[in-house]
């Protein structure tokens, strides 16, 4: 394998890697604040996927210029996180954040499993596909191999400023600060003045909507259909898992090794893609129980 | 006392003496109908339960099956496992099915097969493509209404070698499951013994369902293969293909689409001019033999208005088996002199015969119960006649050359075939 098929296999495990970060950093924000792991994170991005293909495909159909594809994505983002997020936390979560956890993760199920179903009654079961916004920007030739602009430059573009948006938004602006003062411990910041529940409330609507960001940005390069949903949410669990639940710059970094893993199998030994991913996860666990970048829980007496 | 005993008693044996013979005519005929409602394969399974939908009611329009209505329940192939058998046994235990018709699935059909045997209920084999279920079993009740894997490739690989015989490498991008894997074992097989030269470069097997094939196709543009074969179907080949098109490797590779008949509408625009394509038997909307057929013509518009859609290789795969159950029928009630018949005299009528659904017509071999379809295969053009590619350069291959012969493993007869055998094969062609 020569130098150029490893350069290769970078670039595609960058691309894949952005995509898998932009559907990751939602679940571990909405863990690390609500300590809830949503498995309707799914849901979520296959909706944000399907939103945007549709509405897409009947738009330009109707003579719109491809370039609003990227104002809609933001747009079923916004929806997404609106109208389901917000829902679901107000009518449900706040209900059973002091249950166990088993029941969360079976009521978060419940929510996934409806939704599965409510795509099929809205979208049907045949594929969308919709990729106005990769087209529009055309292909790059490297190494004389075609990538697409939007894949190998857009994507990781928009994970790196998502990234860094997230990291200086907690960090430098108040409801950031609120955020994570109300993670750190909730009841303190309760005392304090701060309203958790409307932190809460905020951070899920961020989460979901980020989720239908990451199935908005994933649309326009593969066939939206019935099941996209689960398969990522797996993924996602394991890129979460891998970096240490509720770190952010940890999923990065898991998405990253996961999406570089997956390529360099697909270059030498392609039987062994499927199972990389695992692997990966396998192998981090196994020395580190809570992950890359966790911390071991201290026990509150 | 003695005298109205007597006549009682003449009564009761007569009664019982024809009853022997035959049985009434039933009030309806029930067929239960496996196949996918949910799940990535109702890209096939929806349109063919339209399809069932719109034959039932045309044949119960038309005074049914002798007289004899038909009713269908629809059981879904994508409950998998042992959801799906529980809800078949319950069709024909509970339901009173009289016939089944599954499935779509190749494991559905390799589960269901012992199970009819068991049940003694006839399962018509309507779309799965397991060569394996008549190579590794004997079944008095099972019979197929259409070809199976090793006739689909083998299509394929002739059309290839007969067009594009100049080429020395080939690689294949299938779905990681029994069908990608079985019928890219055929494929190649087929293709080593017909073409010892040829060299295979990359074998990618990518999860099924897999929403990204980037890696793959950046794999593939950097090894050049001749020729790139994919026998995936629905979102997968969908997927694939249009990633592989936006980033050029479609203009750079030969490539075999062995199901992409199905997806001929759904790829629109984003499939290009010059790509191989098969549809599992001779199945197209724009069929050469048969447009221009008024029973042809009309089904396709009927279809197209009801659904929104063309019909796909499914749809016909269901006509055929509707056309088989009408020709079983009219054989058995021929052969028993108007008689309604039994099963025994059911199968005796499946067993041999021939029928003709939407294509050329299909003989169901006595000996294995195997259909005997022809194939179709054409490479694909951008006319503007439709929003989507259609075919030129169309052959049509006749089914007896290209099927297994009774009794043998495909695996074994493909790889005995000679260099020869492309001369040999006459299929017909369209200008």
């Amino acid at each position: 394998m020569d130098y150029t098929l490893i350069l290769l296999a970078i670039f595609d495990g960058l691309s894949y890697a952005a995509l898998v970060f932009m559907v990751a950093v939602g679940l571990t924000l909405i863990f690390g604040v609500l300590q809830i792991l949503n498995v309707a994170h799914g849901s979520l991005y296959a909706i944000g996927a399907y939103l945007t293909a549709s509405i897409g495909g009947a738009i330009f159909a109707a003579g719109y210029a491809p370039i609003l594809a990227f104002p809609l994505m933001l747009i079923a983002a916004a929806l997404v996180g609106i109208l389901l997020g917000g829902p679901i936390e107000y009518l449900l979560l706040r209900r059973i954040y002091h249950k166990p956890e088993v029941l969360q993760l079976l009521v978060t199920f419940a929510v996934f499993m409806i939704l599965e179903d409510v795509q099929r009654l809205v979208w049907g079961n045949q594929p969308y596909f919709e990729s106005s916004a990769l087209q529009m920007l055309g292909n790059i030739q490297v190494f004389g191999v075609y990538y697409t602009v939007y894949q190998l430059i857009l994507l990781p573009v928009v994970a790196a400023l998502t990234l860094i948006g997230l990291r200086l938004f907690l960090r430098r602006t108040l409801t950031g600060r609120l955020i994570t003062a109300v993670t750190e411990d909730r009841e303190a910041a309760q005392a304090i003045g701060i309203d958790a529940n409307r932190v809460y409330l905020l951070t899920f609507v961020v989460g979901a909507g980020l989720a239908g960001l990451g199935g908005a940005l994933a649309s326009p390069t593969t066939s939206v259909l019935p099941g996209i949903g689960a398969e990522m949410i797996v993924l996602s669990f394991a890129v979460v898992a891998t970096a240490g639940l509720g770190r952010i710059e940890g999923a990065a970094i898991a998405a990253l090794l996961i999406g570089l893993g997956r390529s360099a199998a697909t270059y030498t030994y392609p039987e062994l893609q499927v199972l990389v991913p695992y692997l990966i996860m396998l192998a981090v666990l196994l020395v580190r129980p809570e992950g890359l970048f966790g911390s071991p829980a201290a026990r509150k007496i | 006392m003695l005298k109205r005993t007597l006549l009682g008693a003449t009564i009761l044996a007569s009664a019982l003496a024809s009853a022997a013979h035959a049985q009434d005519k039933p009030e309806e005929i029930t067929i239960g109908i496996a196949t996918f409602l949910t799940g990535p394969a109702s890209v096939f399974g929806v349109p063919a339960r339209d399809a069932a939908e719109m034959l039932v009611e045309d044949l119960n329009e038309a005074g049914g099956i002798d007289g004899v209505p038909v009713r269908v329940n629809f059981i879904d192939e994508g409950a998998g496992g042992e959801a799906f058998t529980a809800e078949y046994r319950r069709q024909v235990q509970d339901e009173g099915a009289d016939i089944m018709f599954s499935g779509i699935s190749s494991g559905n059909c390799m589960q269901i097969a012992p199970l009819a045997e068991d049940l003694e209920v006839i399962n018509i084999m309507w779309d799965c493509g397991t060569q394996r279920v008549f190579e590794e079993g004997e079944y008095d009740y099972v019979f197929r209404t259409q070809s199976h894997a090793t006739g689909d490739m083998l299509a394929l690989v002739l059309y290839l070698l007969k067009t594009k015989p100049d080429f020395q490498t080939i690689a294949v991008v299938n779905q990681d499951y029994a069908w990608g894997r079985d019928s890219w074992e055929i494929f190649s097989t087929a293709l080593k013994a017909m073409k010892p030269d040829v060299e295979v470069v990359g074998e990618f097997f990518p999860a099924f369902g897999a929403p990204d094939f980037s890696t793959e196709i950046s794999r593939l543009s950097a090894t050049r293969p001749d020729v790139i074969l994919s026998t995936s179907w629905g979102g997968d080949l969908n997927t694939f293909v249009q990633q592989a098109s936006q980033r050029g490797l479609v203009n750079q590779s030969q490539f075999i689409l062995g199901l992409g008949e199905s997806s001929l509408e759904a790829l629109g625009s984003a499939l290009p001019d010059g790509v191989i394509i098969g549809g599992r038997g001779d199945h197209y909307f724009e069929h050469p033999e048969m447009v221009g057929q008024e029973n042809f013509d009309s089904f396709v518009a009927e279809f197209k208005e009801t659904t929104g859609s063309y019909p796909i290789y499914s749809v016909f795969h269901m006509v055929q088996a509707f056309e088989a159950l009408k020709a079983a029928y009219a054989k058995a009630i021929e052969d028993g002199d108007g008689v309604w018949p039994d099963d025994q005299a059911l199968i005796a009528a499946y067993e041999g015969l021939e029928f003709q659904g939407l294509g050329r017509p299909v003989t169901i071999r006595a000996e294995d119960h195997q259909g005997i379809e022809a194939q179709i295969v054409g490479t694909t053009v951008q006319t503007g006649d439709y929003p989507f590619a259609t075919l030129e350069n169309i052959m049509i291959f006749d089914g007896e050359t290209i099927t297994t012969p009774v009794g043998e493993s495909s695996i074994e007869w493909v790889s005995s075939l000679t260099p020869e055998f492309v001369q040999q094969v006459e299929p017909t062609t369209f200008d």
